[in-house]
């Protein structure tokens, strides 16, 4: 059939979120009074007009395959009159009426490599970001760390059983697309060294006013080499950003010698008990080993276990920290504490014990 | 082409084990997509070397849009001539993420004919991500997603795609509508989101309760968190029914309490919601007694950023409550007058957060006419180098 030419449609925004909702989300939505966990991975919402509303809860890889959507779709016909959803956390979620269709789905999900999971006291799916598999400046692989960490901490997320909720997020460089700072462990990729400079192809690709003014640290200067205007780095003011590749493509910082990963711990952005607050250094640097990181795997299980073991109920990693302080926590996992812990960054200062509160 | 199997032993690691695999995505889209194939051929080669292979720069789009496509390069183009482009474009999400199985089949269609068939169910900012096309692809993905009802997303220097958490449609905690609010804000600010006119990018996530889901706080420009003002609403019967189940109310509650204003008699729980800061944890110990109270609304919260370039920031209060009715008119007043100080004089890729460093938080509340309140500050200042504003102050007088 001949197609005539149809409007270029812009601006038209998302598809409305009514359209997607449920009958049972639309008859209840917004008069929705308590829940209950069933099972890892399980909750029964319940609505006034007594209405229940039963969710399962799927960790996916969050690359995914038009195939695998598919078989996603699938399910949710199978199951939830043709209705999913996804979570904040790359999670998959099916919304039943009928709870006795719970373990035949779990099954299906099963079958298809799906751990239901990540509710409640679990450790939740892992916020990550695009490494070597799409990015540009990418220290590390998230895909691949998060891969081996879940593989190594499974029964953590299909068993509810640790003091508290933990979140865990990986970042490929200090950019932190998935703003990783504030989860109770975040793996973080590294460079460390300053970015090498292509002379030849920076005056071609880049504005050198704005490689310099892109410097956090003003280590970026303008300089004539060979006759070619382009710019130094002064070695010593650089801390590896990336900035000044973000904005100029002819400033590499990849490294296969010495990028790795760093690891931070005892961050949250949920408001209970105890403020929102940034992840703090607990390793400053572990080595890219891919494609199974095994440096980096051992020592988050070493964390997570450590926590699970020494915490009290409701106590996020940050807040039992806070209770045992920091030398027992260093003590307590066996990582050591170096000089690369203490900020030397702006208002450093205020992260220095100013007092004789000490615990021995 | 010929459709030899690329040989891939240290990415085959990565399929063995219980948690669901990327690499055995990679390769069920490779079967149908030369650009897979090449994608796994190319990841391959990272992981021997440990170096990524992708090249930004060079700027590529939909007509009449400046943002939701990302360029993205191969440096080994010569190896993998299938990602020699592969540029990711950003479709706005429902709001909630919420999908019939058809729409995810219609994504699932039109990104199979157009490019790798692979996706990120979701990027960070909430997108649906549309991993990998050739640049002549992009015009005919963006049309067909436009017929099919979908928008891209936001990149660059521009609104980036708002998101929320689930909020009424499944949480008993929401204290406002987060999808509709969500929602109206995309559509009113479709320009801001298409087409980059900012300093640097402008993050708005929606966020039903403190607990904040969305991660807001650490996460967006403008964070909008839902909080109420009146009581906890709370329900004795099932306070007992929890306490009759085990809970150690005493231990698991009251001593939690970050305020410490609840009490346990061991029969009657009694708060003293003066003193409750809306931490939610009570609430969510027991979801079946107590419960967010009546007067809901949110509070506004601005500037958080990842650490690129000044350092990281979490957002900081900057309007304590807003009543649900007020909300999206307040959020417009507030987004038009921060925009147009931050327009004015936020430098190249300064956030907002960055910007109220450097100019101070008076002056910036100054700029945009809100006057201070004692929620904003954790403590009022500690240093006495106060600029007095004497001449000022006098002339008013
Ligand atoms: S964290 Fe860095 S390397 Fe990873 S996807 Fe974001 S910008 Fe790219
Ligand atoms: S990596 Fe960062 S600190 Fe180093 S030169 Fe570039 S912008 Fe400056
Ligand atoms: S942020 Fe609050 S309202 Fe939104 S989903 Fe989370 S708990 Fe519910
Ligand atoms: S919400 Fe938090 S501060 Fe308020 S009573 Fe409950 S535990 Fe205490």
């Amino acid at each position: 059939m001949a197609t005539e030419a149809t409007k270029r449609l812009t601006d038209i925004g998302p598809p409305h979120y009514e359209k997607f909702l449920p009958p049972i989300i639309k008859r209840n939505y917004g008069k929705w009074l308590y829940h209950e966990r069933l099972a890892p991975g399980v909750m029964c919402h319940v609505a006034e007009s007594g209405e229940k509303l039963y969710t399962v809860r799927a960790g996916s890889p969050r690359l995914l395959s038009v195939h695998t959507i598919r078989k996603i779709a699938d399910l949710a016909d199978k199951y939830c009159n043709g209705y999913v959803r996804f979570t904040s956390r790359n999670n998959i979620e099916f919304l039943l009426e009928d709870p006795s269709k719970i373990e035949d789905l779990k099954k299906d999900l099963q079958a298809l490599g799906f751990p239901v999971g990540g509710t409640n006291n679990a450790i939740s799916n892992v916020v990550h970001t695009q490494g070597w598999v799409h990015c540009h400046s990418a220290a590390t692989d998230a895909s691949g760390l998060v891969k081996s960490v879940m593989d190594a901490l499974y029964e953590r997320f299909t068993h509810e059983d640790l003091p508290a909720k933990l979140r865990l997020a990986v970042a490929c460089c200090l950019n932190m697309c998935g703003a990783v700072h504030c989860s109770d462990i975040a793996i973080l990729g590294v460079h460390r060294r300053p970015p090498r400079i292509l002379h030849d192809l920076l005056p071609k690709v880049c504005e050198i006013p704005t490689v310099v003014a892109s410097c956090p640290t003003g280590a970026i200067r303008a300089r004539t080499v060979d006759g070619k205007q382009t710019v130094e780095v002064i070695e010593q003011q650089c801390m590896y950003c990336g900035n000044c590749y973000t904005v100029c493509p002819a400033m590499p910082l990849n490294n296969p010698q010495t990028d790795g990963v760093s690891i931070w711990v005892g961050g949250k952005v949920s408001n209970a008990r105890s403020k929102p607050r940034f992840s703090k250094l607990a390793i400053p640097y572990l080595p890219n080993n891919p494609p199974r990181w095994p440096e980096v795997v051992e020592a988050v299980v070493k964390i997570v276990d450590v926590y699970a073991k020494h915490a009290r109920k409701y106590e996020r990693m940050g807040e039992w920290i806070d209770r045992i302080g920091w030398p027992r926590f260093f003590e307590l996992t066996g990582i050591p504490f170096t000089r690369y812990h203490i900020d030397d960054f702006k208002h450093a200062g205020l992260t220095y014990n100013r007092s004789t509160h000490l615990k021995f | 082409m010929a459709d030899e199997k690329i040989s891939t032993p240290l990415l085959d690691e990565l399929e063995k084990g219980p948690w669901p695999s990327f690499v055995r995505e990679i390769k069920s889209a490779a079967q149908t997509s030369p650009m897979a194939r090449d994608l796994l051929g190319q990841l391959e080669l990272s992981y021997e070397e440990k170096v990524g292979h992708w090249k930004h720069g060079g700027i590529v789009g939909v007509r009449g849009y400046g943002g939701g496509v990302i360029g993205r390069y191969s440096d080994v183009p010569e190896k993998f001539p299938n990602v020699a482009h592969f540029h990711t474009l950003r479709v706005n999400q429902p709001a909630g993420w919420f999908y019939t199985s058809q729409a995810l089949r219609t994504l699932c269609d039109i990104w199979e004919r157009h490019g790798s068939g692979l996706t990120n169910m979701h990027g960070s900012t909430g997108d649906i991500i549309f991993l990998g096309t050739k640049t002549d692809e992009l015009e005919p993905t963006f049309s067909e997603l436009t017929q099919a009802g979908f928008d891209l997303g936001g990149s660059g220097s521009d609104m980036r795609t708002p998101s929320a958490c689930v909020g009424p449609a499944r949480c008993e905690w929401a204290c406002y509508d987060t999808l509709k609010l969500c929602y109206d804000i995309t559509m009113e600010y479709q320009d801001e989101l298409h087409r980059p006119a900012f300093p640097y990018k402008f993050k708005i996530k929606c966020a039903g309760c403190p607990n904040d889901c969305v991660a807001s706080i650490a996460r967006a420009d403008l964070s909008i968190i839902g909080i109420w003002k009146d009581d906890i609403q709370q329900d004795d019967e099932a306070v007992a029914e929890y306490v009759a189940n085990g809970l150690d109310i005493q231990a698991d509650v009251v001593e939690r309490c970050p305020t410490r204003c609840m009490q346990w008699d061991g029969k009657k729980l009694t708060i003293n919601n003066r003193d409750c800061v809306r931490c939610m944890h009570c609430i969510n110990v027991m979801p079946k007694a107590l419960r967010p109270g009546k007067e809901r609304g949110a509070v506004l919260l601005l500037g958080a950023k990842a650490p690129i370039i000044q350092g990281a920031i979490l957002s900081s209060v900057l309007i304590p409550f807003v009543p649900e009715e007020e909300l999206f008119d307040t959020v417009k007043e507030l987004l038009s007058r921060v925009w147009e100080f931050w327009d004015e004089y936020g430098m190249n890729r300064e956030r907002v957060g960055e910007l109220i460093q450097r100019v101070g938080m008076a002056n910036f509340l100054d700029a945009i006419g809100l006057d201070p309140v004692p929620e904003m500050v954790s403590h009022p200042r500690d240093n006495p180098y106060v600029f007095y504003k004497v001449d000022e102050e006098q002339s008013e007088q």
